[in-house]
């Protein structure tokens, strides 16, 4: 019988117990986790990053089942994969969490930010933030004579890179919502990984 | 009680008046009645404005017994030792504000050593919380990290579900602690009683049942070990009495050597031969060396704590793991395993018997005799030798002479203790041959918590010999509790081994911190007999080994909270010891202390 498969992924044949130095790499990871949408189930969430000493890059948070009672919380967190691994486990004993799904592992999904950038700038500086906002298809949703507020949305990567682009054209003042993402195809459950 | 809880009397008041429908019950006694529906026979508590309304059903009625404890912190320790005596969950009753941030210590000492317990705080009114009212606290903020789940009720028809499932969350899956805050107004209100069986809103249950795959993996490996290590943890206490039987069945059917953790000791016989004694940062040299020599270790619900583990690094490099634990967060958290297994560790221990048994397994008997033989070796060491003395009582020697007495003794016996050397010493020296024996706080490390815990175990089984083998220093974090010892009249018997020192920190000091003794020695120690006396318990005291056996033998009799202050020698230190971040190889016994280099930080 071939046992292999109920092991540990271990390195040389021999489980090896300190990190190597492949396991010392930092990776992003994004978690989907649902949530009885009751009061306390955010606090104890973060609560879990930050008792634990996990980072958090991003979240964002809203009920998303109404009748279900349930919420979706989106993190994108970073750590060595032991780290990860742990927070998801952290993060599914927690007895108000329904399920956590590592969409980075299951693979492929969508994920967006949505960011309200605000420039003050006039004349060529104007006319320039116009045109790079137009380019990454980003809305004007305010304007007075001499300021826009852009409205964003794309991976946390686009949404960077416009803000940093905006920064010698008078970036004022930023608003971004955190990361949501959702596995692509046609799934129609929730599956329990 | 205070003029600000008023309006809160008020509102009840006007919803009594309504005609209220029949079979409605108010939210005290609900919550009495959730508690008799959950075989609850008694709970340990102090009250307080904010739980007065359920003090008033609880003295309405006679199926929960109350035990009032002395402080709330003595009243969770005191559930403890209940829950861990007996399986079953442990209660604690509290008020708001002071009573739950006192009851803290006791949840977060419930949690680290999965312990399941309900405590059931009471709150301001609803309508009050939020404005800084008398003794309002944040309870469900401040416990949410060290309770396994809690919740504020704000509805009292929400109220009998959240304690029943209360209850199902405490024991399911890694026990642990469950708070309920309930404000007053949600006392006084009426509303209707539900089920314990309509109250599942979590759909909380964890995987107990192994995977027989994985079981299989780990049998064969078991199968072709060399030098084999059961290492086994308080995840088979928490399995219940019938994972120690297939523990013990296992191990005889290998023939392998076992060893557990503080929290393990009794699930597996002391006095048995395969027996190797505790692990660890005080265990024995013959167990750290086969922890770290092993090819094959077995662990069997414990969770490679830094205690146990040493320098991560370098723990037990040559050998290939399996680990048991019903809790899959604490699988590959600390040490990296060849075989994880999720579940309950008495069904995966039966499975692996039925496995072993099946497949008509044998362990490698040549090997295995060769790694008896080098485990005699290690045991010659006698690590836990110590110097005698005629003059002066050395700890380890009145531990002696207590386990010799405890084995003419024909009654049921549990041993707490509080924290320290005295507590590594009781681990090292009394022998613990059955499960659910052994009270002592282990993750946490609380001092005070042996007291109240073997006040707990007392209440829960009155004919057994209750003994909590303590220090000076901790006794006196709960010394409170001897009052509740003589209240209801349950014959503790406090063990101290007064050092006059707090010993545990003095040695570390000694050995690591250039002999500055800081802050560790107690001066002004009370008169411990007369104050066991003032209290209206009992006290002795022995200064000479000659006295030690009058002593004991007197203390095994008394019929009331008894305390003996056994004078001991106060420079002996508690060996062997791993020096934190050091290997299990690096181990120093207490010979090599002399020779420690004692710069070392
Ligand atoms: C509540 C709490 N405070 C501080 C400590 C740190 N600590 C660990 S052992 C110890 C000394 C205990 O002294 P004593 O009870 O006399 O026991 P001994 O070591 O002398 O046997 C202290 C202060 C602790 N474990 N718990
Ligand atoms: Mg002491």
């Amino acid at each position: 019988m071939n046992t292999s498969a109920y092991r540990t992924k271990s390195r040389r044949g021999q489980s090896v117990y300190a990190p190597g130095p492949g396991e010392e790499n930092i990776e992003s990871h994004t978690l989907a986790i649902l949530v009885r949408n009751e009061p306390g189930v955010l606090a104890r969430v973060i609560g879990l990053f930050s008792g634990r000493g996990y980072n958090i890059d991003s979240l964002s948070v809203a009920e998303t089942d109404h009748a279900g009672h349930l919420s979706r919380i989106t993190v994108v967190c970073s750590g060595t994969l032991a780290v990860i691994e742990q927070i998801k486990a952290q993060l599914e004993r927690t007895v108000v969490v329904q399920e956590v799904k590592d969409l980075t592992v299951t693979g492929p999904y969508v994920d967006r930010e949505l960011g309200l950038v605000r420039v003050v700038g006039q004349g060529e500086k104007r006319i320039e933030a116009l045109q790079i906002a137009e380019s990454f298809r980003a809305r004007v949703v305010d304007s007075t004579l001499d300021s826009f507020i852009f409205e964003i949305t794309g991976t946390a990567e686009k949404v960077n890179a416009f803000i940093d682009l905006m920064v010698p054209l008078g970036l004022a003042e930023v608003s971004r919502t955190g990361t949501a993402a959702l596995a692509r195809g046609g799934i129609t459950e929730r599956i329990k990984e | 009680m205070t003029p600000k809880n008023a309006p809160g009397l008020k509102t009840v008041e006007a919803d009594k008046s309504k005609a209220a429908p029949a079979k409605k019950m108010t939210g005290a006694e609900i919550v009495l009645r959730a508690l008799a529906d959950q075989g609850v026979e008694v709970m340990f508590g102090y009250p307080g404005g904010a739980v007065l309304p359920i003090y008033d059903a609880l003295f309405q009625q006679d199926k929960v017994r109350h035990v009032l404890c002395r402080h709330e912190q003595g009243a969770a320790h005191a559930a403890e030792g209940y829950a861990r005596s007996t399986g079953k969950v442990g209660v604690i009753l509290v008020t708001s504000g002071p009573g739950a941030t006192n009851a803290v210590t006791g949840l977060t000492d419930a949690l680290m050593d999965s312990i399941p317990l309900v405590c059931i705080t009471g709150q301001v009114p609803t309508f009050l919380i939020g404005t800084d009212a008398f003794q309002e606290a944040d309870t469900t903020g401040i416990t949410r990290p060290c309770t396994k789940h809690n919740t504020l009720v704000k509805d009292v028809n929400d109220l009998a579900g959240a304690i029943h499932e209360a209850f199902h969350v405490a024991r399911s899956g890694r026990p642990g602690p469950v708070l309920i805050d309930i404000p007053k107004d949600i006392q006084f209100a009426e509303g209707k009683y539900k089920e314990a069986a309509d109250s599942m809103a979590h759909a909380y249950f964890p995987k107990t049942d192994p995977d027989m795959d994985a079981i299989e993996a780990a049998v064969e490996l078991m199968a072709g070990a060399k030098k084999p290590v059961f290492y086994t943890g308080g995840g088979i206490i928490n399995a219940g009495p019938a994972a120690s039987k297939a523990l013990r069945e296992l191990a005889a059917l290998t023939g392998f050597p076992v060893t557990s953790t503080l929290m393990g000791l009794g699930a597996y016989p002391a006095s048995d031969k395969q027996w190797l004694g505790m692990l660890g940062m005080h265990g024995t040299f013959e167990a750290n060396w086969a922890m770290h020599d092993c090819d094959v270790m077995i662990n069997i619900g414990a969770r490679f704590d830094d205690r146990i583990t040493g320098r991560t690094d370098k723990f037990s490099p040559h050998s290939q793991k399996i680990h048991v634990d019903i809790d899959p967060s604490s699988i590959n958290k600390n040490i990296r395993v060849d075989i994880p297994i999720v579940g309950d560790a008495g069904k995966a221990l039966e499975a692996m018997i039925a496995v072993w048994k099946k497949r008509g397994f044998r362990a490698d008997q040549e090997a295995l005799s060769q790694w008896w033989k080098q485990i005699e070796k290690w045991r010659d060491k006698k690590c836990l030798a110590y110097q005698g003395s005629d003059s002066i009582i050395k700890p380890q020697y009145a531990l002696e002479r207590l386990r010799a007495h405890l084995a003419k003794d024909k009654r049921k016996q549990f041993i707490s203790t509080e924290v320290g050397q005295h507590q590594m010493w009781a681990a090292q020296f009394l022998p613990f041959n059955d499960p659910n024996r052994w009270l002592t706080s282990g993750g946490l490390g609380t001092m005070g918590y042996g007291l109240p815990a073997a006040i707990g175990a007392q209440v829960a089984h009155p004919d057994a010999l209750c003994i909590d083998v303590a220090g000076e220093a901790s006794i006196l974090m709960n010394i409170q509790e001897m009052s509740t010892a003589v209240q209801y009249r349950l014959p503790v018997k406090i063990f101290i081994l007064n050092n006059q020192w707090m010993g545990m920190v003095r040695q570390w000091q000694e050995l690591l911190h250039g002999e500055r003794y800081s802050e560790s020695y107690t001066d002004s120690l009370p008169d411990f007999v007369k104050l066991a006396e003032a209290y209206g318990g009992i006290g002795l005291r022995a200064e000479t080994p000659a006295e030690l056996d009058g002593v004991i033998e007197q203390m095994l009799k008394t019929d009331k909270v008894t305390i003996v202050d056994v004078r001991v020698d106060q420079r002996e230190n508690c060996f062997p010891m791993i020096p934190s971040g050091k290997a299990h190889n690096e181990m120093i016994l207490a010979p090599d202390a002399s020779q420690f280099d004692k710069k070392l930080v």
